[in-house]
Order: C-alpha cells, then structure tokens, then sequence
C-alpha cells in the first residue's frame, strides 16, 4: 500500500515546527511503528534526519508510543497504543497527518516526542505506597472485596502514556491523576495515605500547569486503556473530602 | 496560603465553584419560568403585576435575589477565567481535528455562556432596568389594597416587536445546549458519578436542556403571535 505522510518536524522546543510530506510504501500486516520504521530507513538511506518518535515495548503496555494520527490520539482504533495499531486500519492512497501530543505542560523536544515529565512529577508528589523493608506479607492476608479490586485493576491499567492530555481541549491531565489516585487508594495497601496523596498529586498536577476538566469526555474515549471519567468524579470527591474532611494540609 | 484559599484556587475547587453556582442558577431558572408562566393567564396582567410586585417588595426575595446576581457573576467571571487558562494550557491547536470523542456544548461552554449573558443584560435592560429606575404606570388589581407597576404592558410591548423575540429566542437557544452539557457536569464536578444514578442525571439534564427553555419560549413566540395576529387563523 502506497500512503502519503504529513509528519510534523520541530528540531526543538523553541524551533516552531512544520509539516513535511512523504510517500512510503508500507504492507498492511506492519504495524504503525514498523511503517514509520520504514520512513525512516529511506530517510537515512538519502542522508536526512530521521523522524524522532518514542517507542519501548511494543506490545502496548508501555505508553511511550504517542502520536496524534488524523487528529485522534493513538490512531483511529479504539482502546489501541499506536504500536498495536496496524496498517490495515488504513487504505492505499490514504494521507495519514501525524502529530506530536499538543499541550503546554509537554513540551516538544524533537518531531513527534514530547516531555511527558510533568506526569513522573505528579506520581512522585505522592503516587506510590510507603513500604516498610521487609519481606512482603502473604497477598492472601489482606482480603479485599472483588469488586473493588477490579475497580482498582482498571484504573490501574494507566500506562501513563498522555493520551488523556492531549485528547482534551483543555490539556487537563484529570484522567491520568485520577486513575492513579483511584487504583492506588481503592485498596487497603493505598488507603492508607490516601488523604495525603490526593491533595499532593491535585497540588502537583496544577503546579505543572494542566488545564481544568470540563468534563467533555474526549479523555475517556482516546484512552488507549479505556479509564473511565468514573474514576475523575472519584478523584473530586477524594479531594473534596480530603481538604474539607481530613486534618491533612499539603 | 490558607487551606481555604488554596482549596478555592485548586483546579478542582474552581470546578466546584462553577458547579455549585450553576445548579443554584438551574434552580433559580425554575422558580423564574414558574413565575413567568403567570403571563399566560388571560386576566389582562392582573396576576402577574401582583406576583412582578411581591417579588420586587419582599424583603428575603430581594436578598435571595441579590445572591442570585452575585451567583450569576461569579459563574461568568469564573467562566471566562477557566476558558483563558484551559486555552493557554492547551497551547497550540491540531492540524487535524476530528469532533467525534466530545459533545460541540461539552467544547464551547465558555460560547455559550457568552451569548447568555450578552442575553441577560438586554432581558436586565428591558424589564428590571425599567422597573428600577423608570415609572412605569401603577395599576389596580382587584383584591388587593395597593396599585402595582403595569410590567405586563411592558412584556406585551417588548414581545410585540419581533427582533426582540428573535434574540430571545437566540439566548434560549443558547441556554439549551449550555444545559445539555452544564447540569451533568455539575453532577460530575460533585463526584456524583454512580452507575446507578448517573443515568438518571443524565436523562434529567436532556429534559430540563428541552423543556426549561421551550417553556421561556412559549411565552414571546405567543406574545408575539398575539399583536401580529396569528392565533385568529387557528379561529
């Protein structure tokens, strides 16, 4: 299949950044990454510089392959990374326009790479369990109801990768925090510091300079994980009753 | 920073400000239309002009009302605010823009809140302004011992011209997509987001979208058809 690319280029994060057109030859069994793998492979053949784009595990776990593919975050499939996303979702001949994550909070480094920082930032502003060294007691000892664990569960299938952010009209990183928040404080490990937690990472996630959630639900739909707003709403009522509630003051 | 402050600047305790103020505004839209049906009565204003004169003179009305102008600010002021930060948060905008994964009222709230309020002040202009600060000439009303401000012949003369109705009709308009997005967001902003009620406040936020405005627009479209003539061809 012959497809035309309108890849953006941007050599840095002051560089302003245009679109560049070119024609690859791909076959429809390659997945999106191999196809731009083929770019490329030309590209340096003919001496240019390659398209920068990220990329680590591909088999859709690690969320470093983010690209904007004809306006939709991670391609048009649903519930799909770009590298699980494969060329037979498209047709010979077609234009495919790929953009990088478009936010202000993550910045452009090179082509489609951006600086996603912002969100290790917020997991370390209180994402995680403290954990006395140890041996780690029985996973049996702790009985935690179904359903909750597989609230949790689904909240913690966030690979982190920012399709929420730029999803949404205003940039907001809503979605992201409250999975963490959610998948970390459902279970009776996380409840703990749970008033803690939701008012650092809210505080973090602010700091960083995301926008406010409107609730459009864009985030929800592009998520390549498919977490629900469900957990967004949980996260508001976590903060609310964290700063109204508890003694906690971050 | 107090916790307090620090709560109300928090990007979650700005939503909430926007959520409370607009359900408050929901309900003042009710008690307002519920009012406003009143003008529907054949009993040439006399109804009206007493219920337009109870609320201009009782005491906790007015301070209610107060609040609710307070309210109504606040809710704009806060609007425009987040739409500034939301858009420089967002940065630049996408080549390709697909409009699928989001309601088009979900995305232009801020629009939409414009529009009402450029709305408000010419409905404020029309009626409170001159209720205020112009005479309007006073009426009998049979059973009561006081003569009342004529504000129907105002609404009759108002809705006798049809660009005024037509601008009504565009803020109603207006107001209807803000509802369709606006209450079930409010519930969301709340937390309130349950499997078991949030269908309910979904399918609750379509109707009071539908019905609040189609019951403010009964009233000039039937002013309206009521000077021009039209009601006398259905006999």
């Amino acid at each position: 299949m012959k497809l035309t690319l309108k890849v953006w280029r941007q050599d840095n994060t002051q560089d302003k950044g245009r679109f560049e057109t070119h024609q690859v030859v791909a076959n429809e069994h390659m997945s999106f990454l191999e196809m731009m793998d083929v770019l490329n492979e030309s590209l340096i053949a003919e001496k240019k510089v390659p398209v920068a784009f990220e990329h680590d595990c591909r088999e859709g776990i690690c969320g470093t392959c983010n690209m904007v593919i004809n306006g939709r975050p991670h391609g048009p499939q649903k519930g799909t990374t770009v590298c699980q996303l494969h060329m037979r979702a498209f047709k010979d001949g077609d234009t495919i326009v790929i953009e990088p994550w478009r936010a202000t909070a993550f910045p452009v480094i090179k082509d489609l790479v951006v600086d996603r920082s912002a969100f290790d930032r917020i997991i370390e502003a209180g994402g995680y369990i403290s954990v006395n060294t140890g041996q780690a007691q029985d996973a049996n000892a702790i009985p935690i109801e179904k359903d909750l664990s597989s609230q949790a569960f689904d909240a913690a299938t966030c690979i982190g990768c920012g399709a929420c952010v730029a999803a949404c009209p205003n940039g907001s990183a809503m979605l992201f925090t409250s999975a963490k928040v959610a998948h970390l404080g459902l279970l009776p490990q996380g409840k703990v510091e749970s008033s803690k937690r939701v008012q650092s990472m809210v505080s973090q996630m602010d700091e960083e300079g995301f926008g406010l959630c409107s609730n459009t639900g864009a985030c929800e739909a592009e998520c390549p994980k498919e977490i629900s707003i469900v957990n967004i709403a949980m996260l508001n009522r976590e903060y609310m009753s964290s700063v109204l509630g508890s003694k906690v003051t971050v | 920073m107090s916790w307090l402050t620090k709560f109300l600047t928090s990007s979650i305790g700005r939503k909430l400000i926007m959520s409370l103020t607009g359900l408050f505004l929901v309900l003042f839209l009710i008690v307002h239309l519920a009012g406003n049906l009143q003008l529907l009565i054949n009993d040439q204003g006399a109804t009206f002009n007493a219920y337009a004169y109870t609320m201009t003179h009782n005491p906790l009305i007015k301070f209610i009302a107060y609040g609710n102008y307070f309210f109504i600010l606040l809710h704009a002021v806060q609007g425009i605010l987040l739409a500034i930060k939301n858009r420089q948060a967002k940065g630049s905008k996408y080549a390709v823009s697909t409009n699928k994964t989001a309601s088009w009222a979900s995305k232009n709230m801020a629009l939409l809140g414009i529009l009402i309020f450029a709305f408000l002040c010419i409905h404020m202009g029309d009626f409170w302004f001159k209720m205020k600060f112009t005479d309007i000439p006073m009426v009998a009303v049979e059973g009561l011992d006081y003569k009342v401000a004529n504000l129907y012949s105002k609404v009759e003369a108002s809705f006798a011209q049809w660009w005024i109705v037509l601008i009504y009709l565009i803020g109603l308009l207006a107001l209807a997509y803000h509802l369709q997005h606006g209450f079930q967001s409010a519930f969301q902003t709340l937390g309130l987001n349950h499997k078991k009620y949030t269908p309910l406040i979904h399918s609750l936020g379509r109707i009071f979208s539908i019905v609040l405005p189609l019951g403010y627009a009964i009233i000039p479209i039937l002013y309206l058809g009521n000077s021009m003539g039209w009601w006398t061809w259905f006999g």
